[in-house]
C-alpha cells in the first residue's frame, strides 16, 4: 500500500492541480490576513485588555468573510477537486486492470488514494493556518497563547475531517461513474444540495409543520420554539452546518452553545447574561463533541460505502 | 506424474501448470464459461481461440483470481487463485488487450512502479528494467513519456512490464494486435524465445490464426462458453479435415468447428 500511497502523493504534487491549490492558499492567506488584520486594529481601538485576540484572525469577518466561513464554503471544493477522478481515471487509461493483477490487496488501491488525498488536505490546511498566523502576528502584534494554539489544532482536525468527507464523496462518485466529467458534476451536485438546499428546505419544512403566526399578542412562543427546533434538526443534515457550528464554537470561546438564541435554555441564557468570561477549552470541546462525532461518522460511512462498492465491482467493468 | 491423454490427446511429460475441472462462470442467467476441462503443461505454448464473447477473457480472469468461478475447480501453479490470489499473481504475468500505462510517466518509471508493487528490490528491479527494455528494443526511448509512444511501442513496453516480475506463466491477450508486419514478427520471435530460453509457459489468446499456427504447440477452441476442441494443430486437422500433410491452415479447422457449433 505504501508504494501506491507514495505514487499517488507524487502524482498530486506534480499535478497542475496542486499548483492551483498552492496559489489559492497563498492568495487566501494574504487576502484574509490583510482584511481581518486591519479590521481588528479598528475594532480594538480603545478596548482595554481584550482576551484571545489571536483567534479573531480566523473568525472575524473583516470586510467580506472570515477564514472559517471560507473553509466551510470552499473546503468541500478542495476535497472534490482532489478525488473526483481518482478511480475512473485509471479505468479510462486501463491501468486499473493492470494494478489489480499485481500481487497487492485490492483495497490498498482505494485506501492509498484516500489517504494521499487526506495528506494533501492536511498539508494545505496547516500551511494556510500557519501563513495566516505568521502574517497576523506581524500585522496585529499579538502572540498566541497555549490555549489558542490548542483551539487552532482542534480546528484543523475538524476541518480535515470535514474536507475528507467531501474527498470521500468525490472518490465514491469516481468509483460509480466511468466518466470523470460526470463524476465531477455528480459530486458538485451533492455538495450544492447538502450545503445550500438543505438549509432552504429546513425553513420550508419548518414553516409548513409549525407555522409561526402573528397574533395580536405577538408571536406564539411555543410555536416559535417548535419551528426553530424542526429547522435545526433538518439543517443539521447538512455537513456545512455541522462544521460551521463546531468550528465557530471551538474558535470563539465566548460562545457557550451551538444553539441559537431562541432555543437556549433558561440556565444558558442566565449564564450568558451574567458571566461574560470565555469558556475554557475543555468546555468548548464538550459542546461540540456531538458535532465532531457526526462529522467523523459521515466521513467513515461515506468511505465505507465507497470501499464496499469498489471491492464488489465486477472486474470486467474495470 | 500426470499424463494428459484424457485432456486433449497429447502426452506431455511434465507438471500441469494450469488445471481446470468443471470450471463454470455464470453472469445472471447467462453462462460465460461452461464446464471447462483444461490442462496446460509446463513450458507449453498454448493458443486459446474463439469468437468475440466466447468466454476467453472470463476464463483468463478466473485463472488469475480476478473473478470467482460459479462452480468448478482450478489450480494455477498448484495454487487456488480464489484462496491464494497473491501466490498466483506473484508468479503469473497478464498482458491485457490494449494495456494501459501512466501516460505522464516515462517507460522506466512505469516499470519501476510495477516492480515495487511486486516487492522487487530497487537494485534488482533496475537491472531487470535495463535488460527487458533492451530485449524489447525500447532502451533508446526509455526516458520519453509513455503518452508519446506509438501503439507498437506500448505493446512492447507491456511485454517488458509483465516480464519484470519474471513470471513462470504468461497470459497474453492479443499480443500482436495493432503492430506492423515487422513488429509482429519481432514480437512473435520474442514470445517464442521466452518459451524456449526462459521456460515460461505461454497462454495466448488471439484471433490471428496464422500467427497462432506459427508459434503454438497446442490450441483450444472455445465457442459460446464451451471448449469444443483441444489438441495439437496436426491432430485437430486429422480429425476435422482428414488430412495428414501440412496442406491445411488453422483457419480451415477453426471455421469448421465454428460452423458446427
Amino acid at each position: 500500500m505504501l508504494t501506491i500511497f507514495r505514487k499517488e502523493l507524487g502524482d498530486h504534487f506534480n499535478s497542475i492541480r496542486f499548483l492551483l491549490i498552492s496559489a489559492l492558499i497563498v492568495m487566501v492567506g494574504v487576502i484574509i490576513t490583510s482584511m481581518v488584520g486591519m479590521a481588528i486594529q479598528e475594532e480594538l481601538k480603545g478596548m482595554a485588555k481584550p482576551t484571545l485576540i489571536f483567534l479573531l484572525l480566523f473568525t472575524s469577518t473583516g470586510k467580506l468573510f472570515s477564514f472559517v466561513q471560507f473553509i466551510g464554503f470552499f473546503g468541500p471544493l478542495l476535497g472534490i477537486f482532489l478525488g473526483f477522478d481518482s478511480i475512473n481515471r485509471e479505468k479510462v487509461s486501463r491501468t486499473l486492470s493492470k494494478l489489480v493483477s499485481q500481487p497487492i490487496f485490492r483495497d490498498s488501491i482505494i485506501n492509498a488514494k484516500f489517504l494521499s488525498g487526506v495528506t494533501i488536505i492536511a498539508i494545505t490546511l496547516v500551511a494556510t493556518v500557519l501563513l495566516i498566523s505568521g502574517m497576523g502576528i506581524r500585522l496585529v502584534g499579538v502572540v498566541p497563547g497555549v490555549e489558542e494554539v490548542w483551539r487552532l489544532v482542534i480546528y484543523i482536525i475538524i476541518s480535515l475531517l470535514y474536507i475528507s468527507f467531501w474527498l470521500g464523496i468525490s472518490i465514491l462518485s469516481s468509483v460509480i461513474f466511468r466518466s470523470t466529467a460526470t463524476s465531477a458534476l455528480a459530486s458538485l451536485a451533492i455538495w450544492i444540495f447538502f450545503s445550500f438546499f438543505v438549509g432552504l428546505g429546513a425553513s420550508v419544512v419548518a414553516d409548513a409543520v409549525a407555522p409561526v403566526s402573528k397574533t395580536a399578542s405577538g408571536v406564539d412562543a411555543d410555536m416559535l420554539i417548535r419551528h426553530e427546533r424542526i429547522q435545526r434538526v433538518i439543517s443539521s443534515f447538512s455537513p456545512m452546518v455541522l462544521y460551521s457550528d463546531a468550528t465557530t464554537t471551538i474558535l470563539d470561546p465566548m460562545r457557550k452553545t451551538t444553539r441559537g438564541l431562541i432555543l437556549m435554555g433558561p440556565l444558558e441564557r442566565f449564564s450568558m447574561s451574567r458571566f461574560q468570561n470565555p469558556l475554557p477549552l475543555l468546555e468548548s470541546i464538550y459542546i461540540v463533541i456531538p458535532h465532531i462525532i457526526s462529522i467523523v461518522a459521515i466521513t467513515l460511512l461515506c468511505f465505507g460505502i465507497c470501499y464496499l462498492i469498489f471491492m464488489r465491482q465486477e472486474i470486467r467493468t474495470i | 506424474m500426470l499424463c494428459s491423454s484424457g485432456w486433449g490427446g497429447v502426452n506431455v511429460e511434465g507438471k500441469a501448470i494450469i488445471q481446470a475441472e468443471g470450471l463454470t462462470k455464470r453472469y445472471g442467467t447467462q453462462t460465460a464459461v461452461n464446464n471447462l476441462q483444461l490442462q496446460i503443461q509446463e513450458g507449453e505454448v498454448f493458443g486459446f481461440l474463439g469468437p468475440n464473447g466466447a468466454g476467453k477473457t472470463t476464463t483468463l480472469l478466473m485463472f488469475l483470481g480476478l473473478t470467482e468461478p460459479t462452480s468448478g475447480k482450478v489450480s494455477v501453479l498448484g495454487f487456488d487463485p480464489v484462496r491464494e490470489p497473491f501466490k498466483v499473481k506473484e508468479k503469473v504475468g497478464y498482458l491485457p488487450e490494449n494495456v494501459g500505462f501512466y501516460d505522464d510517466m516515462d517507460a522506466r518509471q512505469n516499470l519501476r512502479y510495477i516492480a515495487r508493487l511486486n516487492r522487487i528490490s530497487d537494485e534488482i528491479a533496475e537491472k531487470r528494467i535495463d535488460y527487458w527494455l533492451e530485449m524489447v528494443g525500447l532502451s533508446g526511448e526509455a526516458s520519453k513519456k509513455v503518452g508519446t509512444y506509438s501503439k507498437g511501442m506500448r505493446q512492447r513496453l507491456g511485454i517488458a512490464e509483465v516480464l519484470i516480475k519474471e513470471p513462470k506463466l504468461l497470459f497474453l491477450d492479443e499480443p500482436t494486435i495493432g503492430l506492423d508486419p515487422d513488429g509482429t514478427n519481432r514480437m512473435l520471435d520474442l514470445i517464442h524465445s521466452l518459451s524456449r530460453e526462459k521456460n515460461i509457459t505461454l497462454f495466448l489468446s488471439s484471433h490471428l490464426l496464422d500467427q497462432v499456427q506459427r508459434i503454438c504447440d497446442r490450441v483450444g477452441i472455445m465457442i459460446n462458453g464451451h471448449l469444443v476442441a483441444i489438441g495439437p494443430i496436426e491432430e485437430l486437422a486429422k480429425k476435422k479435415l482428414g488430412v495428414n500433410q501440412q496442406d491445411y491452415t488453422l483457419e480451415e479447422i477453426y471455421m469448421k468447428y465454428f460452423k458446427e457449433a
